[in-house]
């Protein structure tokens, strides 16, 4: 089986997360070789995936935790 | 992000709330409640929104307790209360739109085909110092289909595996990976190009102006 780029990018997300069969990730492997849009594409996605996954990205807000625990301490100490 | 939560710890913590010490149940909540404000931000676009739902999540989790039967995992379980917080908040105020009711699972609309480029110099986390290249994601993020949004707030924001995304999103695992993808074609789509002012021009740490 030989695959072309349009086929690799539908696995891009599934090789990322390294779910694909290893005859897959084999042929995508041989493609990644030679091809330099496929292997920036990759290296792309797997980039923002490393990068949104970052703490300072998505941060709580100030004070979030102290309100929810206050909050919820109401209800604990009230309910028997 | 929150530590892995030990299911031992967990139901120990479930049984002695259940026998009246509630106060164990700051410390049972505390490792879920990150997942459960961006899973509610996901939903409801508004940070006040989110953390008042998030509020009366954890309320709902607390007098709920005794339903649940660990088939999931705790924080899967908390997860589903917050999502149907976020919905039954969606539907008051009538912002529910058919893509939030997960009516879609198949659909095949939209164009997935990634941004193509011929090389690329990774952006490294260190330039997230930069607030821009945060606003950058979040934006990218908060302007995704609210089914991918969801998807790729639990598993990549959230760092969940496959199976507790698909349990608290009430999909199947299959749907997760299809729409976890597409998030994530999208995202690339939107982001590669103004990511790579972001690229060291000379090594690591030639970043930057």
């Amino acid at each position: 089986m030989r695959i072309d780029c349009e086929h690799v990018w539908q696995h891009i997300s599934a090789y990322i997360d390294g779910d694909v069969d290893a005859a897959l990730r084999a042929e995508i492997d041989k493609h990644l070789e030679t091809c330099e849009i496929c292997s920036a594409v990759l290296d792309s996605t797997r980039n923002v995936v490393v990068l949104v996954a970052d703490d300072r990205v998505f941060e709580l807000p100030a004070g979030f935790s102290e309100r929810l625990h206050d909050r919820l301490e109401t209800v604990l100490s009230s309910e028997k | 992000m929150a530590k892995a939560p030990n299911p031992e710890f967990e139901a120990d913590c479930i049984r002695r709330i259940l026998a009246g010490e509630h106060q164990l149940f700051h410390e049972l909540i505390r490792p879920c409640e990150r997942a459960i404000f961006f899973l509610l931000l996901s939903i409801l676009h508004n940070e006040a929104d989110a953390e008042d739902a998030a509020q009366e999540t954890a309320i709902k989790v607390f007098r709920n307790l005794h339903l649940f039967r660990g088939d999931s995992q705790f924080k899967t379980w908390a997860l589903s209360i917050a999502r149907n917080e976020g919905l039954g908040r969606l539907r008051k105020t009538d912002r529910l739109r058919e893509d939030s009711l997960d009516a879609l699972t198949g659909e095949d609309s939209g164009d997935f085909t990634p941004a193509v480029l011929t090389s690329w110099r990774e952006v490294p986390a260190e330039a997230l110092e930069k607030q821009e290249l945060a606003g950058l994601l979040r934006e990218a993020i908060d302007s995704l289909p609210d089914i991918y949004r969801n998807a790729v707030m639990l598993r990549d924001i959230e760092e969940m595996d496959v199976c507790e995304t698909a349990a608290a999103l009430g999909i199947t695992e299959g749907a997760v990976k299809v729409r976890l993808h597409r998030a994530r074609a999208l995202l690339q789509r939107k982001l590669a190009h103004k990511l790579k002012s972001f690229a060291p021009r000379h090594g690591l740490f030639g970043w930057g102006k």
